[in-house]
């Protein structure tokens, strides 16, 4: 940025009190990483890191794509069993076969785009609320996913050696998940941000009224943040396939919950409009994070959720309560302007 | 007459809403260079028909004519394609997004590969608040404007689209005096400039201040188009309520009695401010004002809905606690919401339970509600209020707005109050039940019960009240006694322009 006028400080201000949530967790998770180091050292090892990048990695991508939903004043329940579906049906797809891991990647995502499709054309088109519509499809392909599997799995065995790479290997000592889950961010991110029709995913859940009137394509965009949502869980999927290699069919059982945590602990608002898809990606990595601490202080592990639950309340009420400070604040400043 | 068309025109329009007529064979036609005044009642059927030119409804029978050729707009965004611009009464902003994102959705500039040019968005919208002499911040979210300030983001948004008809739905209900003259200068511009616009306002003196041409509905029904030039206010009143008022509201003479509410110095900051006033049994008193000058607030905080900050509220000799329905009516109020269907009814359930709904205690027959006492209440009600319906077990939904609000009344009467507090009693309902919804509120007060009566009709304010009190932007402006109040007098309040010392 080039031009210093006094608008841009005005702009930077603004830019920054948005940032704020971003920043607030950033140092959240710098305080916790400091302090489990401070307790034992190796937690901060080159091995610890890549691991919590790595397990932080497809829960950080279900993310990105549930702020899409999210941010237009929707939800998406069904990514945990999509992505059960995808990782088993592309285990069975590779089993025993040496297929090429592209045709594999866009098999799973267009498994996830199908279940996407029938999320969005029942949110958008027949106008059933969309909790429900999510639940539902969640445990229909959940169903779906049991009957097929009918108890066996996917062992590691059979899953081709190129598959597994993706999923453990690296490229310049950076592992590939979490490679991928960055770039997918910064796109999608880049996308909201940046283009006219990102814009009005924003505008849709702000005020729907509004959006209608201002001529915005409501159904198609929602239609579109689904679609998007079911490809990224396809996509985790099948990167959940390639990091375990054993796949049971109620992998990523129960997932949708800590996704939803991981984007509202992140700062999109729930009731839409509001939020970003690396606040949500950062949501991803704390909570991940707290997962690794709790095993390295040798806290139960039963814990997790507990803790998982308690910062989704806090996260809600932090955002409660400044909502009602600026409101007041506001309501008495204009009144001053009145009087 | 020029010998070009009209820019844009509807051609004997109906359009109804289930039962109700909204529409009936109405026309309008909008010239290039012309500001056109609409007026009419509340309920005339304004709103609908400035939806209808705006692509937001599409109308059952009778064409929109854009440049004289029919077209059809299959929602708002054709309207807006074809230059149409709509200023909502209520703005209609995106809160979490900045001030120039809400003017340029959808047309943002754009650089390469498609991205939005933000400095471009930036220095569009800053020319365009310069042009409009404001100071408004580009960048700000919407969310904490004022509402003159969103109605300047909706101005410029519609500038900014070069619309050729732009239509203000009441843009001036909620602005002060410099505010208004701001907005009719934008608005001669733009007629200067060759654009056709549409104005829509109570305040009959804004009309003859900045249109040419008015065209009248009454009751959905085109009544007349005619210059301005000519006519008197007193004419355009008589085609906008086309009866005599005194067979409208039937005012029965009462005996006043005691003060039962008794309201002092009520105060919810930032909504309204030092709120004193008392009202008697048998009374009807008025509390007029424009909208969103905090009558319906002050008659949630009365009823203990919203908190209030400073002051008191006084039911006979009782001293409510604020923040408490349950205390309101146990100590005698009643409230009649502004919003039949989402806040008075239940639409979904049955005459007989919606009756019930108030007093689910006195229904119970041992521990449950008894169906059989529940139904001779509410066919005893119905009876009393001459309600028309065809089951007692009918859904509330089927009814006309008028019945609907005979089973609020019901509903609320059942609680046997010593004060009735009804906001906006007649809002869209049809004018054969609005006289009796009018005549019942005067035997009711004739029976001893006070009544206050928000409303923002002014023939209705004018032909019920005893009493009249005025409100601008959160205060009490005037107290006028019925045989004073005219509609130059409540208005005058209601507008700020005369500050009395409320009694």
């Amino acid at each position: 940025m080039a031009a210093l006028t006094a608008d841009a400080g005005g702009r930077r201000f603004v830019d920054m009190v948005l940032r704020a949530r971003e920043l607030s967790i950033l140092a959240a998770l710098i305080v916790l990483v400091a302090v489990t180091t401070a307790v034992n050292s190796s937690f901060l090892s080159t091995q610890g890191v890549k691991d919590i990048f790595l397990n932080a990695s497809i829960l950080a991508l279900l993310a990105v794509g549930q702020t899409m939903v999210v941010v237009t004043r929707n939800i998406d329940l069904s990514v945990g069993s999509v992505v059960g579906l995808v990782a088993f049906a592309s285990g069975k797809f590779v089993a025993g076969h040496d297929r090429n891991i592209l045709l594999v990647l866009v098999v799973g995502m267009l498994i996830g785009a199908a279940c996407g499709v029938v999320n969005g054309v029942l949110v958008s088109f027949f106008k059933v609320p969309a909790l429900v519509v999510t639940l539902g499809t969640l445990y229909v392909i959940q169903g779906l996913d049991y009957y097929w599997a009918h108890g066996q799995q996917i062992n590691a065995a059979d899953v081709p050696a190129s598959l597994l790479d993706l999923g453990n290997g690296s490229v310049l000592g950076i592992p590939y998940l979490p490679l991928i889950t960055v770039v997918v961010m910064v796109a999608v991110g880049y996308y909201l941000r940046a283009y006219p029709s990102g814009r009005e995913f924003y505008a849709i859940g702000s005020n729907p009224d509004a959006a209608r009137l201002a001529g915005i394509a409501i159904r198609k965009r929602i239609l579109t943040a689904y679609v998007v949502s079911g490809v990224l869980a396809g996509l985790a999927g099948v990167l959940w396939l390639a990091r375990f290699g054993t796949v049971v069919a109620d992998a990523a059982h129960g997932w949708e919950l800590k996704v939803v945590s991981a984007v509202v602990v992140g700062g999109v608002a729930i009731v839409g409009g509001l939020g970003s898809v690396y606040g949500a990606a950062l949501g991803a990595l704390l909570l991940t994070t707290i997962g690794s601490v709790l095993v390295v202080l040798k806290v139960n592990s039963f814990w997790q959720d507990a803790i998982a639950g308690a910062l989704l309340l806090l996260a809600i009420s932090v955002d409660r309560l400044l909502a009602l400070r600026v409101n007041r604040a506001l309501r008495k400043r204009n009144a001053r302007h009145g009087a | 007459m020029s010998e070009s068309p009209p820019i844009l025109a509807l051609k004997d329009v109906r359009k109804a809403f289930g039962a109700v007529r909204a529409l009936q064979d109405v026309s309008l036609e909008l010239w290039g260079g012309e500001i056109h005044a609409l007026a009419g009642e509340n309920g005339a059927g304004k709103s609908t028909l400035v939806k209808t030119l705006a692509g937001v409804h599409r109308p059952d029978e009778g064409q929109v004519l854009l440049d004289g050729r029919p077209v059809e707009f299959h929602g708002p965004g054709d309207a807006q394609h074809a230059g149409v611009a709509v200023i909502y009464q209520e703005p209609t902003l995106f809160p979490d997004l900045s001030v120039a994102e809400n003017i340029f959705m959808g047309r943002q500039p754009r650089s390469r590969f498609g991205r939005i040019d933000r400095r471009v968005l930036r220095a569009e919208t800053a020319k365009l608040f310069v042009r409009l002499g404001v100071a408004l911040d580009p960048d700000r979210p919407a969310r904490g404007l004022s509402i003159a300030d969103q109605q300047i983001v909706e101005i410029a948004k519609a500038i900014s689209r070069d619309a050729r008809v732009l239509i203000m739905d009441e843009p001036t209900a909620a602005l002060s005096g410099n505010e208004v003259a701001r907005l009719f200068t934008v608005a001669r511009t733009l007629r200067d400039q060759g654009c056709a616009l549409l104005f829509i306002s109570h305040r009959l003196e804004e009309i003859f201040d900045l249109c040419r041409r008015v065209t009248t509905l009454r009751d959905g029904r085109y009544i007349s188009t005619e210059l301005l030039d000519g006519l008197t206010a007193d004419d355009l009143v008589q085609r906008m309520v086309g009866r005599e008022l005194d067979t409208l509201y039937p005012k029965q003479e009462t005996t006043i009695g005691e003060t039962v509410l008794k309201v002092s110095r009520l105060t919810r900051e930032g909504v309204f401010t030092d709120v004193s006033f008392e009202v008697r049994s048998g009374e009807i008193v008025a509390l007029a004002g424009l909208v969103g000058a905090g009558r319906s607030e002050v008659a949630r905080a009365i009823f203990g809905i919203d908190r209030y900050d400073a002051g008191t509220v006084e039911v006979g000799t009782v001293r409510l606690a604020g923040g408490s329905p349950t205390t309101a009516m146990s100590a005698g109020l009643a409230l009649v919401p502004e919003d039949r269907r989402q806040q008075g009814l239940v639409m979904e359930g049955s005459i007989e339970r919606n009756i019930g709904l108030t007093q689910l205690r006195s229904l119970r027959r041992g521990p449950v509600i008894s169906r059989k006492i529940e139904r001779d209440r509410a066919a005893d009600w119905a009876i009393r209020l001459q309600l028309k319906y065809a089951r007692l077990s009918d859904a509330v939904g089927v009814l006309s707005g008028g019945n609907q609000q005979k089973v609020v009344l019901a509903k609320w009467l059942s609680t046997e109050p010593s004060v009735l507090i009804i906001d906006e009693p007649t809002r869209g309902i049809d004018v054969g039940t609005k006289s009796e919804v009018h005549r019942l509120l005067s035997e009711l007060a004739g029976q001893g019960l006070a009544v206050l009566m928000i409303s923002s009709d002014l023939p209705e304010v004018l032909g019920m009240a005893d009493r009249v009190l005025v409100m601008h932007e959160g205060r009490l402006t005037a107290e006028i006694p019925r045989d004073q109040a005219t509609e130059e007098t409540v208005m005058a309040a209601a507008t700020g322009q005369t500050r009395q010392e409320a009694a």
